[in-house]
């Protein structure tokens, strides 16, 4: 087991690699009522194309597969996992990403006995004909829930336009139609390809030993019998680096409407220090330009074109990414021409100034301190940032260390033309 | 067990709250201002954080004020409105670094007071009214705020179910207020009743995070100062005794209906029983391993969602769940029969168990984080009582199932509301 130990922020963290390849890293947090831990396969809705172990062709799986699996890893035979769980005081939960699936429990008291049920709830799937057809109608209805809400048709609309061929723009959930294909035999071939233990991390935060804890995990993994396994063989088809569609338009029953602009990254095949370089300038970018102490937020907020809806995002991962900005407006057509025309003035000129460079800084140093006040984003964001090989704990001097240059390069690479898209929701006529 | 340890003083027209730990990054300062919730003044107490917020007489543009915040190592400012019961609730909070954990050690605690006591007491003032820019934005800010309730239709049947049920009492309004009450705010009638609401409604801050408690007093001694009052009560109003239940049933262009039952729990915070209402609302909905849980999600497959919640001060239970609109009387029926089971007692010491586990548990994560730490304090300034975290989880243990049969027979069901589809075929 190995200490890391973070002088400034006055934490430590211990990590082990265990033999199954099991990444464990445990935080303790002095103080803190809650453990939280999370347990994290790289496994999310944009792995539909792989190569099952010991198999020789690629398949290629219905769309919404990933979530599925993750609501009937929760199902045994004996009941649901949630029963136990709240037995031992323990919350639990589980939520799929485009790249991970994360099965996570909160408790204040038998963490040992939670843990252990983490790891094994996860570790020992159990899916029959009967209850994979019975989530049918509950996740149909998570999708139907989804399809009522304007801001997620909004944000997936956004990201329908950016990308031809990607999977990245496959709803999570799927569709109803296409869970209906979903069989058992169908989650089992994709437990086996992903759900092994060296495609998966473990992080637990809170008032914990980190050596007893870890004695227990080891323990736990060891009585397992684990196969070594091979690299995991993922296809993608290629995509073109401008937008696949420029602009959508969704009528939907609302009142206010709504428009996001997206700009389709092309910086998607960084991994490590050079990625957590390129979000953190981008993140810097992108706060100079449309935070609330920048003069475009005041002067969209001035004439009425957008309200505290209003926000902004970046998100890179490997094969993908964007960034997005924009919110509830009374003018969508205005609104998306006025984001498009500042971000190309934001690359033409590029007039930042130091003083902006640095209160930036200043605001996104105290914006990490306030998240690692939070288990929950630690756990999630380390495992996140570990499986792009980024350390959540360089954030900080990653920071420090940007330059003008460095976002003024940031923009110059994210920001072009060909590259935009507009989504809007507006009200049905 | 850590348990939080408050400390309260009386300061000048107000209370100063500090909760002293060492667990956070941060340093959190939440402003509250609590006032009887009614038609007359919901609009314009909603309209006025958002005012107070945006600018001040030193920070003259959003840009500026904004920008001294980022100075400040991001320090995030942060307004909310709650309704508590019949009252409404200001929240204005700003969190700060604590520069122990930051290479530039400036103290940065008394600068957050600063910063506090500049937007409450220097707003950027014209005479006797707010600057008339600032207004007239934030107006037209909040007419948006208002009006975006109906394109959530989760909030909004859960809003339309409040509307139906607590027809005639103050909580049937919007936290918001209402769109065509906006409009008649002027600059000088919303200066006028902020000075009315400084000097009458009941004002807390509470100060939490690693500080000392003789500098909180004198940073807030120093910086904030209003009239002694003595904080005006709402009446409590007992629910209305309908005899029949309210059904109501709406059509929109929704693909999921939306089911929201409100019941009357007869029980408060602060009541002997309402301890076993907790665990009676835990038992039949309020987490994953309940009855709703189980029998309308779990075996019938009807719903992704199925919950019930309290709402504490106001005595309301309201299940919430999102449904196929032709499963109506099914979804309706499964609750119902949940409820009976309650009510005859038909639940075993293992969810007795787990359920008082798990609230336990709920309670101490929530007290992990600086601003549920605030909420389960405030509940004690809501209802004037003074009941301790500890107690709260001692009493909660002490349940028996004979009690929470009893509380069960309390709850009555007041009003169904169904935001159906429109190809619904009933």
């Amino acid at each position: 087991m190995e200490k890391i130990t973070f002088d400034q922020l006055q934490e430590e963290m211990y990590y082990e690699k265990l033999n199954n390849g099991l990444d464990v890293y445990i935080l303790p947090k002095r103080g803190f009522n809650k453990t939280y831990a999370t347990f994290t396969t790289k496994y999310g809705s944009i792995d539909n194309h792989f190569l099952p172990p010991g198999k020789e062709e690629f398949v290629k799986v219905p769309d919404g597969i990933a979530h599925f699996l993750e609501h009937k890893l929760f199902e045994k035979e004996d009941g649901d996992v949630f029963q136990q769980f709240s037995k031992q005081g323990a919350s639990a939960n589980a939520f799929t990403s485009f790249t991970r699936t994360a099965y996570l429990f909160s408790s204040t008291s038998n963490v040992e006995q939670n843990l252990v049920t983490l790891l094994d709830f996860v570790q020992e799937p159990y899916f029959t004909e009967k209850t994979v057809e019975k989530e049918k109608g509950i996740i149909g209805q998570e999708i139907t829930m989804y399809d009522d809400n304007p801001d997620w048709r909004l944000y997936f609309g956004l990201i329908e336009n950016m990308y031809k061929n990607h999977p990245v723009k496959i709803d999570i959930a799927g569709t109803v139609e296409s869970i209906s294909h979903i069989t058992k035999d169908m989650l089992y071939e994709c437990y086996e390809t992903f759900y092994h233990p060296s495609n998966m991390l473990l992080f637990i935060v809170g008032p914990v030993d980190p050596v007893q804890t870890m004695d227990l995990v080891r323990d736990n993994q060891n009585n397992k019998d684990y196969k070594e396994q091979p690299e995991i063989k993922r296809e993608f088809n290629e995509e073109s680096a401008e937008a696949a569609e420029k602009k959508k338009v969704l009528e939907m029953n609302v009142q206010t409407s709504k428009c996001l602009v997206g700009i389709k990254s092309k910086n998607v095949s960084q991994t490590g220090k050079a990625m957590l370089k390129n979000e953190l300038s981008v993140n810097v970018l992108l706060d100079i330009l449309f935070g609330k102490s920048s003069d475009h937020y005041s002067s969209l907020y001035n004439e009425g074109l957008i309200d505290d809806t209003f926000s902004f995002d970046y998100t890179q991962e490997q094969g993908f990414g964007f960034a997005m900005v924009g919110g509830d407006t009374n003018d969508p057509e205005r609104l998306a021409e006025v984001l498009q025309k500042m971000l190309l003035d934001a690359k033409a000129k590029g007039a930042i100034s130091q003083e902006t460079l640095e209160r930036t800084k200043k605001k996104k140093i105290g914006a990490f301190l306030r998240a690692v006040n939070s288990p929950e984003y630690i756990a999630n964001q380390f495992t996140r940032y570990a499986f792009n090989e980024m350390d959540l704990f360089d954030v900080v001097p990653t920071l420090e260390s940007i330059t003008l240059n460095d976002v003024k390069n940031a923009a110059v690479d994210l920001i072009s033309e060909d590259r935009f898209t507009v989504c809007q929701v507006v009200p049905k006529k | 067990m850590d348990v939080i340890s408050e400390s309260v003083k009386a300061m000048k027209g107000f209370k100063l709250h500090v909760v002293k730990t060492e667990k956070y990054k941060t340093n959190t300062l939440v402003w509250k201002m609590k006032a009887p919730l009614n038609k007359e003044t919901v609009t314009i107490r909603s309209l006025l954080p958002h005012v107070l917020q945006s600018n001040s007489a030193s920070y003259p543009s959003t840009g500026k004020l904004r920008s001294s915040l980022d100075e400040l190592y991001g320090a995030t400012l942060f307004v909310d409105l709650a309704k508590k019961g019949e009252y409404h609730v200001i929240t204005m909070s700003v969190e700060i670094a604590n520069e122990k954990f930051l290479s530039d050690n400036t103290p940065l605690l008394k600068k957050a007071f600063q910063f506090l006591s500049e937007i409450l007491t220097k707003p950027n003032v014209q005479g006797i009214a707010f600057e008339k820019e600032t207004v007239a934005k934030e107006k037209r800010t909040l007419k948006q705020r208002i009006q975006s309730v109906y394109d959530d239709k989760m909030r909004y049947s859960n809003f339309r179910l409040v509307q139906e049920m607590c027809k005639g009492e103050p909580y049937e309004l919007h936290v918001h207020g209402d769109k065509e009450d906006v409009d008649p705010i002027t600059p000088e009638s919303l200066y006028q009743y902020y000075q009315t609401a400084l000097s009458e409604d009941e004002l807390d801050l509470y100060v939490i995070g690693d500080v000392n408690e003789a500098d909180a007093e004198s940073y807030a001694g120093e910086l904030l100062s209003f009239e002694e009052r003595t904080p005006k009560t709402s009446e409590p109003r007992p629910g209305s005794s309908k005899n029949d239940v309210n059904e109501v049933r709406e059509e929109q262009d929704v693909k999921q209906g939306k089911l929201n039952i409100g019941y009357r729990t007869n029980v408060v915070y602060g009541d002997p029983d309402y301890y076993a209402l907790q665990v009676f609302n835990g038992i039949f909905g309020g987490f994953s391993h309940s009855k709703l849980f189980l029998n309308v999600r779990e075996k019938a497959s009807l719903a992704y969602y199925v919950a019930s919640r309290l709402e504490s001060h106001k005595g309301l239970m309201m299940v919430m769940s999102g449904i196929d609109n032709k499963n109506y009387d099914q979804a309706v029926n499964i609750i119902k029969e949940q409820l009976e089971a309650m009510k005859n007692g038909d639940f075993t010491e293992q969810e007795i168990d787990q359920t008082q586990a798990v609230i336990k548990n709920q309670l101490l994560e929530t007290v992990d984080t600086a601003r549920g730490i605030v909420e389960v304090l405030y509940h004690n300034v809501v209802s004037g009582k003074d009941i301790t975290l500890q107690t709260w989880m001692e009493e909660m243990d002490k349940v028996t199932s004979e009690e929470i049969a009893e509380v069960a027979k309390k709850v009555s069901l007041d009003t169904v509301y169904f935001l159906t589809g429109k190809e619904a075929g009933k």
